[in-house]
């Protein structure tokens, strides 16, 4: 009786002990990753002279806080039409990626071609082309086309990014519907297109959700098309407005830099957590099917 | 059900032929990857052979001149060397870091959306932005990171991470793997949730331990989302200019160039496209046997 | 052969609903004061329809889940708070849930390379368990290359070699098609009988809980409606409830003032093949009839013994009565047969004197 008894207390130390490591652990994995914003944070309202005195504490305002380098981002630089423009492109780009990597993807996941497999995997290939390598050549037909400096030419150029990744994604959540749904649809007086839009469709929602928002992300981060297409500020986008406008020369307006950072960052990861769970269902649908 | 009545017997159109709607569906994203990568991709090759400068864009054939000035360039083998070492520590690393931060955002805690909430932070930002927030964090006079590190009493003075050719590919490597690190998580989740409940349960049965059941049970099962997860590590750091030429500008003495960005200077701040196109070629072999390698290694792995 | 026993349980499932709906109240007791003890060497079958709690009770047992409430007794120690490995006992899942990416050889000895046994240990009783249950030939294959029944012995044969106090089956037939279960039943049965040791085993089918149970515990929204062995709980349900869902077709209940009156459907036969002795009569108004193996199933209403109820006759072929529908027809079952519940409560009750011999 002893012996269990010791044993049992063992085994409820043991499992306090494994509940603490969970928390440190998750407590450390979000401070390894979140402290430079928690920095980013408290330097975005510290006065100048709080901010250049290398003995001042970086987490704590030495000096009283201050609104006015986050006032100066929002009035005096163009922040808030960088923000507008993201959004736009982001929209645009997300409306087009869907609409033509869904009835690829079906396509390739269901209508059973021969090629289907072979295409799927060069559809990814395409993915491996890196924007370093094209964008002197596209930048060449952004000129051509006459979209240099304008929004077009990201919204025409960024899907051939997020496309790939997207029939990617999409195919593995279209796997996962039962064929049989289809069939029924089919059975009911649907065509076989109508069938995909009416029963498939609402299916993938997840899916969908999991590509839009995995799409937004990669256009709001998009660095080396944006910055060779677009040279004025009023057609510029966050990712490359910002390091463009508030860095002149060698002046960082370090303050307002890091405000615009937390800025951006804050509402695309809390949108990303919304759909996480779906993103990551999505995901292994397509990876482990692929 | 009523209007189609009205329109008698529907019979079979284009739209239910399998045959062509597996064309059509396909075609858009066919002729749009065709016209926008395939294109530009035969005249980066085009320029690649060409004399073609951002001064004088006419197009005149000069055969593999390009190359060999390319090679005959010690920055090139230089870039080739620090690519490879750039993406295989922070594939490493982001593959580690991804699969122990997974396991920890599937645990089961209070306020774990919070904690996924940060975790995911830094792959959110912008890559540009939040390079230049580290670009504050390593500063040479101001750095934080320093200011921990003098409290800790582990160094004194400052340590110039961007200036020493060792810290400064340190920095780059690090910045990146904090980026890519919660997509790799996320990923890897991705494998874990996937793994029947029933098979841990049963490991928990037979005695194993969670060290037994993570290495035997866990990360055998894991190991085709682990491979994605590092073939994704792989691919965007590979290709990735903007962390070092951000942070270092591939400084200090292309300690930290890599062929992107080597790319970037010659082909657009040096004005010679041809050069630039040249080496922003060798890119893409390596990438293709590196995902092929991955891809295989992948199936392999399934099909056992 | 050890004892497994459970006092007073009670398990609260409400995380998972907590967090969706905050403060919803939605708590699911999923047993509710379970009372059972398994004898040494004997085979418990835990029987009752999906989420009556049974795969929680086993996974109580197992330690996969921790009693809100209540105790688990394995060999007479109080197990709560200790993690299933050290509390002696095999586990064999709905799923199987082999590892698919080990060889059977390295599925079986998994267990004792966790308890790190002597190699020659390991050798020895993998070839004994392989031997036992006839899988032999297939320890280098993966478990995706074996079929659904050699799936389950290499569960088992990896449950085998722990020397388990207790055997817990989740419902092992259950991925299995029709024609293998029988075949399967069998053997599970066999391998029982010769090994010995204490099992507790979870269906949904009455069939299995029959053919395999030395005694049944019937359960129903986290509770124990009754132990026995498999004549008592078909004979003599404990309430309506076992009455009901044990027997196919189930036993016929026909109201009568506060008295439920429950007679099996093979002990309504035609007047004249009862012994007018001791026998209770009503009149069947014979609905549809079905052939079903040999015997004669009679749907009909019964009216004379209480309220007029739809009852279900089953006529063994012995019986060659003609019956057609659209008639009535003079029926009756041996008074010791009845058996009577409260109507209100549905709690077995004492007899009441019913006339009409």
């Amino acid at each position: 009786m002893n012996e269990t008894e010791a044993l049992r207390r063992r085994y409820a130390r043991r499992h306090v002990a494994a509940r603490v490591g969970v928390y440190g652990a998750a407590v450390l994995a979000a401070l390894v990753c979140a402290l430079p914003f928690l920095w980013s944070l408290v330097s975005a309202f510290k006065q100048n002279r709080d901010l250049y005195n290398p003995e001042s504490n970086p987490f704590a305002f030495n000096e009283p806080a201050t609104p006015d380098h986050v006032r100066f981002l929002l009035t005096d630089t163009p922040f808030l039409t960088f923000v507008g423009n993201t959004l736009l492109v982001g929209a645009a780009v997300v409306a087009l990626t869907l609409l033509m990597s869904l009835p690829a993807a079906y396509s390739l996941a269901r209508l059973n071609r021969p090629w289907g497999t072979p295409m799927g995997i060069a559809i990814f290939l395409v993915y491996l082309v890196p924007p370093s390598l094209l964008f002197l050549s596209l930048t060449r037909v952004v000129v051509s086309l006459g979209l240099e400096d304008t929004l077009w030419s990201m919204i025409v150029v960024y899907p051939t990014i997020t496309v790939p990744v997207s029939v990617w994604l999409l195919i593995g959540f279209l796997k996962a519907v039962p064929k049989d749904v289809e069939e029924q649809a089919m059975v009911d007086g649907h065509s076989r297109l109508g069938a995909f839009a009416r029963a498939v469709l609402p299916l993938v929602f997840p899916g969908i959700v999991a590509v839009v928002v995995f799409t937004f992300t990669l256009t709001a981060s998009e660095f080396v098309y944006a910055l060779a297409f677009v040279s004025s500020s009023p057609k510029m986008v966050v990712s490359t407005g910002v390091p463009t406008q508030l860095i002149r020369g060698d002046v960082f307006f370090w303050q307002s830099l890091q405000a615009a950072a937390v800025v951006t960052a804050m509402p695309i990861a809390f949108l990303f957590n919304l759909f996480l769970d779906r993103f990551v269902t999505g995901f292994t649908m397509g990876a482990v099917k692929t | 059900m009523t209007a189609r009545r009205r329109e008698g017997v529907p019979r079979a159109g284009l739209a239910d032929r399998e045959g062509f709607l597996a064309w059509a569906m396909l075609l858009p994203s066919v002729v749009y990857i065709v016209a926008l990568v395939g294109v530009p991709f035969l005249l980066a090759v085009a320029f690649a052979f060409s004399d073609v400068t951002t001064g004088d864009p006419s197009y005149d054939f000069v055969g593999l001149r390009n190359f060999t000035a390319v090679f005959d360039d010690g920055v090139f083998w230089r870039s080739l060397g620090n690519t490879l070492l750039f993406t295989t520590s922070a594939m490493v690393l982001i593959v580690v870091f991804g699969k122990i931060l997974a396991n920890i955002l599937v645990a089961d805690f209070r306020g774990k959306w919070l904690v996924r909430f940060l975790v995911l932070l830094p792959w959110t930002t912008p890559v540009a932005l939040s390079t230049i927030s580290w670009l504050w964090f390593l500063d040479s006079i101001y750095s934080p990171v320093d200011w921990v590190l003098r409290r800790l009493g582990l160094i004194e003075g400052n340590v110039v991470w961007l200036g020493d050719p060792g810290t400064a590919m340190l920095s780059v490597v690090l910045v990146q793997t904090w980026r890519l690190t919660p997509l790799a998580a996320v990923i890897v989740m991705a494998g874990l949730v996937a793994i029947p409940r029933d098979l841990d349960e049963a490991a928990r049965i037979d005695g194993a331990g969670f060290w037994r059941r993570m290495l035997e049970v866990t990360i055998p099962l894991t190991l085709p989302v682990i491979a994605v997860a590092a073939l994704f590590g792989a691919i965007m750091t590979f290709t990735d200019m903007t962390v070092s030429y951000v942070l270092t500008r591939g400084g200090p003495t292309h300690a930290t160039d890599v062929l992107a960005s080597w790319a970037y200077f010659r082909g657009i701040e040096g004005g010679d496209v041809g050069q630039g196109a040249a080496i922003a070629l060798f890119l893409f072999p390596i990438l293709l046997a590196g995902a092929i390698a991955i891809l295989r290694a992948v199936r392999r792995l399934e099909a056992q | 052969m050890k004892t497994v026993e459970v006092r007073e349980l009670v398990k609260t499932f409400d995380g998972h609903l907590r967090r969706t709906r905050r403060g919803g109240g939605d708590v699911v007791r999923a047993l509710d004061g379970v009372n059972l003890a398994a004898e040494p060497g004997e085979y418990l079958v835990l029987l009752g329809p999906s989420g009556c709690g049974k795969t929680t009770l086993l996974r109580t047992i197992a330690g996969l889940e921790h009693p809100t409430e209540g105790e688990v007794l394995i060999d007479g120690q109080v197990v709560n708070g200790l993690p299933p490995r050290v509390r002696q006992i095999a586990m064999v899942f709905q799923s199987y849930a082999l590892y698919p990416n080990k060889t059977v050889r390295d599925n079986i000895v998994f267990p004792l390379r966790a308890e790190k046994a002597p190699r020659e240990t390991q050798e020895s009783k993998t070839r004994w368990a392989a031997e036992l249950l006839g899988i032999g030939p297939l320890l280098d294959r993966k478990p995706r290359q074996l079929s659904g029944g050699e799936r389950q012995r290499v569960a088992l044969a990896r449950a085998l070699v722990r020397d388990p106090a207790v055997f817990l089956l989740d419902e092992p037939l259950s991925n299995l098609d029709a024609k293998m279960r029988a075949t399967a039943r069998d053997e599970l049965k066999r391998f029982q009988e010769q090994v010995g040791t204490t099992t507790i085993y979870v269906t949904h089918d009455q069939a299995e809980a029959m053919g395999l149970g030395d005694r049944i515990a019937v359960l129903e929204k986290g509770r124990v409606r009754q132990v026995g062995t498999p004549v008592e709980v078909y004979d003599d349900p404990a309430d309506t409830f076992v009455a009901t869902f044990i027997g196919s077709p189930p036993m016929n209940l026909v109201r009568r003032d506060d008295r439920l009156v429950g007679f099996r459907p093979e002990h309504l036969l035609p007047v004249e093949n009862v012994p007018h002795d001791a026998r209770v009569t009503m009149d069947l108004r014979v609905e549809r009839m079905e052939y079903l193996s040999g015997d004669r199933h009679v749907y009909g209403t019964v009216t004379g013994l209480g309220e007029d109820t739809r009852v279900i006759a089953r006529l063994p072929a012995t019986i060659t009565t003609p019956i057609r529908a659209g008639e009535a027809h003079g029926f009756a079952v041996a008074a010791d047969r009845l058996r009577f519940f409260d109507a209100e409560a549905g709690t077995r009750a004492p007899a009441v004197p019913i006339g009409k011999p």
